[in-house]
């Protein structure tokens, strides 16, 4: 606990460290630049391929140009006239809003009680929780795909969204219970005292005070939820259900003899944005949720 | 409090793991008309099946190698972005941004991102390298993009994460070696590398639990063709497209025991440190 709030701690105080670190360095030396862009060429470059990529069509899909020759929005207007692309977003959509708000109401009470409550075995839940978090998920989906046929959940939206919820929920009552530990106790003790009951004091001092990990914990479990392929490609099997990572892989191009990489890098673009512009608004959050959650000892 | 969550957890987690077992004990044959299945006892006979079919112990080959390749690649990258990251301290909002991109970029979409780079027509590999090779056509070249695919998308994993840990080492110890006259060699090797074990090992478990279970990527860059089918490609293959549910559980059941046996591993190497993870 001391080594992860420590760990936390610095995370957050970053302009301090900065400025410990000045003296000893002035100005950043020429070959610390160099990796710099090194990094960002390496991160970027295949994005930027994707892009290039999703500009063009017809012949100019079977060569190399770093630049599109005839950059065309084609691939754009073909994906969102395409209804099996559309629906699969609609899909996506409320299984991952779904998954997330379930996850972190139920996931908030568990990680408040394994935080706060005096409670007999709580190390060994925690422990159990962590554990199911290094399941392989196949060990789940093949079973569940047979389950799902029989009792008439395979192919809906809720045969997905129940069982995002084994990974949401980990997720969420890890990164929480950190959260939660960080809260003084003093003020719920407070709140108790002036009458309040367990529950009020969670709901009216303890969740506005932890709304920052709150919506750490949101971001993480909706980039999950949006991002799973394994459970959605095994328990779904028509556009009814369907999520985009798993109709994009379907894919076919626009025409026979096309190849449908012109229009999979379209699609891949656009479902792409709403996490890249996520990572670009809450970028300090989401490190302090990754971070929080997994540097420990 | 806790009580809906374990709920859920136990009944959409524990009890399918549970129902899998079974499976796994099952032969399914096909009935007289339709396409339900009947299930009849088959004891271990999946197992016995599997531990000597060549399909089986190739994929375990794969996954393993896999594994192996991937997760050191990306720790040596990540290492090498945390560090410079540590020390470019006017650029570090930016570059922390830059790094999350390919964390935040879906799998499938990294699949399509390195299928496309790596074509031997539509790519720019074979252009900067002149060569003519068809990368996920031809035996271990398609493992390669794999492998390399894998560690573009999660280098910014370990790289955070071990930032994070690199944060902690007090700045005194190397201004002390400086002051010593330690080289920045020595104080890489004897102050950075074993104060930052800890968190290290933590991020080496938990890529290499990931990468045991690698899916996405094989699924959609080559659905497994040329030797890149992993385990979890295997099973699901077997149970989902050719209906075979107890072998197709069966080789799910065995790469859950894998996975269970590298943490194991792990445990025992971390020691003391795992103690942190769950007991604080």
């Amino acid at each position: 606990m001391a080594a992860a709030s420590a760990a936390e701690a610095t995370t957050t105080a970053q302009p301090a460290t900065a400025k410990k670190d000045l003296p000893k360095a002035p100005g950043t030396p020429w070959w610390l630049w160099i990796c710099v862009i090194g990094i960002v060429v390496f991160c970027l470059t295949p994005f930027y391929w994707l892009v290039n990529i999703s500009l063009k069509t017809g012949a100019d899909l079977s060569s190399a140009s770093v630049i599109p020759p005839n950059p065309t929005l084609k691939n754009y207007s073909s994906i969102f006239q395409n209804s099996n692309f559309t629906r699969a977003l609609a899909n996506s959509a409320i299984v991952s809003l779904t998954t997330t708000a379930i996850g972190i109401i139920v996931g908030s009470f568990a990680a408040y009680a394994l935080a706060r409550l005096r409670m007999r075995g709580k190390f060994i839940l925690l422990g159990i929780v962590l554990s199911i978090t290094t399941f392989p998920q196949i060990a789940i989906a093949a079973p569940l795909f047979k389950l799902w046929t029989n009792i008439g959940f395979y192919n809906t939206l809720y045969g997905l969204i129940i069982p995002y919820l084994t990974f949401a929920l980990p997720l969420s009552i890890y990164i929480l219970v950190s959260f939660f530990r960080e809260i003084p106790r003093d003020l719920e003790e407070a709140a108790l005292v002036d009458g309040a009951t367990n529950f009020e004091a969670f709901r009216k001092v303890v969740v506005p005070l932890a709304a920052p990990g709150l919506a750490t914990t949101a971001i993480l479990t909706f980039i999950a939820a949006w991002n799973e392929f394994l459970l959605a490609t095994t328990l779904t099997s028509s556009v009814q259900a369907r999520t985009v990572p798993v109709a994009i892989s379907q894919f076919t191009g626009s025409s026979q003899f096309e190849v449908p990489l012109g229009t999979q890098s379209a699609a891949s673009v656009v479902i792409s944005i709403p996490l890249i512009l996520l990572v670009l608004l809450f970028q300090k959050r989401i490190v302090a949720g990754l971070t929080a959650g997994a540097v420990k000892g | 409090m806790v009580a809906p969550s374990m709920t859920l957890i136990a009944l959409v987690a524990v009890y399918p793991v549970i129902y899998g077992v079974w499976l796994s004990l099952h032969q399914y044959s096909l009935l007289q008309a339709g396409l339900s299945r009947w299930a009849s006892p088959a004891g271990l006979g999946n197992y016995k099946e599997q531990l000597q079919s060549s399909e089986f112990w190739s994929s375990v080959r794969i996954t393993i190698e896999f594994t192996i390749a991937s997760v050191f690649l990306e720790t040596i990258f990540g290492l090498g972005m945390a560090l410079v990251m540590k020390e470019a301290f006017k650029g570090q909002g930016v570059i922390r941004t830059v790094v999350l991109v390919p964390w935040a970029v879906l799998t499938v979409v990294t699949a399509i991102m390195w299928k496309s780079i790596f074509d031997a027509n539509l790519g720019f590999v074979n252009t900067v390298l002149g060569t003519t090779t068809v990368w996920l056509g031809e035996e271990p070249q398609a493992l390669l993009v794999m492998i390399f695919a894998d560690a573009w998308k999660t280098a910014p994993f370990m790289a955070l994460l071990l930032l994070a840990g690199l944060q902690v080492i007090p700045a005194d110890i190397y201004e002390a070696a400086k002051v010593d006259g330690a080289t920045t060699w020595q104080r890489f090797v004897r102050i950075t590398l074993p104060l930052l074990t800890p968190a290290l090992l933590v991020a080496l478990i938990f890529r290499t639990m990931d990468a045991l279970r690698a899916f996405d990527l094989p699924k959609v860059l080559t659905n497994g063709a040329n030797g890149t089918t992993t385990l979890s490609l295997l099973s699901s293959r077997t149970f989902q497209e050719n209906r075979l549910y107890g072998e197709g559980s069966t080789i799910a059941i065995l790469t859950f025991i894998l996975v269970m046996i590298v943490a194991f591993l792990y445990i025992r190497l971390v020691g003391g440190n795992i103690r942190g993870l769950t007991e604080d």
